[in-house]
């Protein structure tokens, strides 16, 4: 049985289609990414799947009931990290914890029971009695994902974990994800950012105006839609660079002041560009990023 | 009955209790103060106008002025804790806090938020009321013990006027539109309903407007209880207040099911 299974799934806003005709399925245990731009619909793909909102056509399931028809027994054992952190700001950390389990039905004596091993998750032990005004960005995100926890769910629904975060902060929530998802956890995360979906997700969906325009794992995607080296060109006219190089690119973008070329042959480029003083010129492996452009025409996070 | 009703409905009789003890724990940090704060401003009102206005006016009802409005005042502080407690606190608590947005994420659904926080705005009535009704009782200006009869009333009043501040709290997108709540609704029912002075002093025109008014029939309940004597038809006053205790709240709900929900 799947995890979440979506089919034929819109959604309107006045005249704006939010989602369009989206279909796609999450087996237990896998992580799973919505990737895109801003507006592509991702928050409100997550807000359907715990039943916040209806959609106007589609079927949704999660965790094997209908929703949202019966949200309410699906979030029993789903743990939402949301994308703004709405933690009680007067509380500890303690008392969020204590206070969230308690909208599940737990008694103090259970919730108490379980907040050790919450507070050694998040790296929390020694914040117990500080107040959530006095933590910082990161921790605060990581007593929202022990709050999480805290009914013990099978599925973890968040979105935009790490934005916002500092680097440091966002690669400790990437190491503790993980080892959720060693733990059998399933993950369905919406994100803009492409080494975050990369990294995390066995699979993902890219989003562009609420159509699922590419689906697959991270890696078979770069593959199949790219291919080859990626050469970044900044500092010259981009269109002059076009026509210089074309003859040996497979593929040219160009985005901004910026130049992407996919070449077969990266060295033939850049022969042809070594006689070109104050250019810029970055060869590197291709990633989920070049995957949107060659589909969009567009850069994501910008 | 759409799945979209079940999420605006209580899910059972007991999960607003969570939102409730989510309430008390936040307010036992500030107690003190709240309490003080609460209580301050119809104390002021019960001595200032009580002793101040009592001399002048002597008096009335066939008891002194102070003991008058003792009773009014008890419902009046019941009406704006409970008001209060809900368009600014829980409107916080629903919008920029996003405190609601994480509750709606666990087990409970909107009709268990707002019933638990109805049900904290009139705990916080029932605490302002009562505070008064403590001083006024020790001063000797209340009768003991009939002034436990208007405990419960107490309790409902605050109901009442958190259901009905509840529709105004999902109507607003602002604060700001609070202001219009407080000196067009609010105001003019403290000096319609006869918290100050008796109703019979108005224009006839006014009398029968009071009729409709939850503060009068909290007035006529709670009043009479203070003073020791037998409040006249009880049980349409009871039923007043029950009605805008339970309409509202469904008005709310479903308010609140498009704002938050759709």
């Amino acid at each position: 049985m799947k995890t979440i299974d979506l089919s034929g799934v819109s959604k309107t806003y006045g005249d704006k289609v939010v989602v369009d005709g989206l279909s796609f399925s999450v087996a237990p245990g896998e992580c799973f990414g919505l990737l895109g731009p801003n507006g592509a619909g991702k928050s409100t793909i997550a807000r359907m799947v715990l039943g916040m909102t209806s959609p106007d056509a589609g079927k949704i399931t999660v965790l094997g009931v209908p929703v949202p028809a019966r949200a309410r027994l699906a979030r029993r054992g789903i743990g939402v990290v949301p994308q703004f952190d709405n933690l009680d700001p007067e509380f500890t950390v303690r008392e969020n914890l204590l206070v969230y389990g308690r909208y599940f039905g737990m008694s103090t004596r259970q919730i108490k029971a379980v907040m050790p091993s919450l507070l050694e998750f998040a790296r929390l032990e020694s914040k117990v009695d500080a107040r959530v005004s006095e933590l910082s960005g990161g921790m605060k995100r990581r007593l929202t994902l022990a709050r999480a926890l805290i009914n013990d769910p099978q599925l973890l629904v968040m979105d935009e974990p790490t934005t916002g975060l500092d680097p440091h902060a966002r690669h400790l929530i990437w190491e503790r994800l993980r080892s959720l998802l060693a733990r059998g956890k399933t993950i369905i995360l919406t994100t803009h950012f492409m080494e975050e979906a990369e990294r995390l997700c066995d699979r993902l969906c890219v989003l562009e105006r609420g159509r699922n325009i590419a689906e697959g794992r991270p890696h078979v995607l770069i593959d199949e839609l790219i291919g080859c080296e990626v050469i970044e060109i900044y500092g010259g006219n981009p269109h002059e660079l076009e026509s210089l190089i074309k003859p040996y690119a497979d593929r040219i973008e160009v985005s901004g002041e910026t130049l992407f070329c996919y070449a077969p042959d990266p060295e033939q480029v850049r022969g042809r560009l070594r006689e070109r003083a104050g250019l810029r010129v970055l060869q590197r492996p291709p990633n989920l990023e070049d995957v949107f452009l060659r589909l969009t025409g567009r850069e994501m996070e910008k | 009955m759409g799945d979209g009703s079940a999420a605006a409905l209580p899910a059972n009789a007991w999960n607003w209790i969570a939102v409730w003890q989510r309430n008390y724990l936040a307010w036992k940090k500030v107690a003190l103060a709240s309490i003080l704060g609460n209580l301050a401003d119809p104390m002021i009102y019960l001595f200032g106008l009580g002793l101040g206005l009592g001399l002048v006016v002597g008096r009335v009802d066939g008891t002194s002025y102070i003991a008058f409005l003792a009773g009014g005042m008890v419902a009046t502080s019941a009406m704006t804790s409970a008001t209060f407690e809900t368009i600014y606190a829980a409107f916080a608590r629903m919008n920029a806090q996003r405190t609601w947005e994480g509750i709606l994420y666990t087990q409970l659904t909107l009709g268990d938020i707002i019933l638990g926080e109805l049900a904290w705005a009139a705990s916080k009535a029932f605490l302002a009321g009562t505070g008064i009704m403590i001083v006024a009782t020790m001063l000797g200006y209340a009768a003991w013990p009939s002034v436990l009869y208007a405990l419960p009333v107490i309790v409902l009043t605050g109901f009442a006027f958190a259901s009905l501040a509840m529709v105004v709290t999902a109507l607003a997108p602002s604060y700001d539109y609070f202001i219009f709540y407080q000196t067009l609704v609010l105001t003019p029912m403290l000096f319609l309903c006869g918290a100050v002075f008796p109703i019979t002093q108005l224009p006839h025109a006014f009398q029968q407007v009071a009729q409709f008014l939850p503060l009068a029939h909290a007035i006529d309940l709670i009043r009479p209880a203070m003073l020791g004597r037998q409040a006249d038809s009880m049980g349409l006053h009871v039923g007043a207040l029950c009605i805008y205790a339970v309409l509202p709240f469904f008005v709310s709900a479903a308010l609140f099911r498009r704002r938050l929900m759709s």
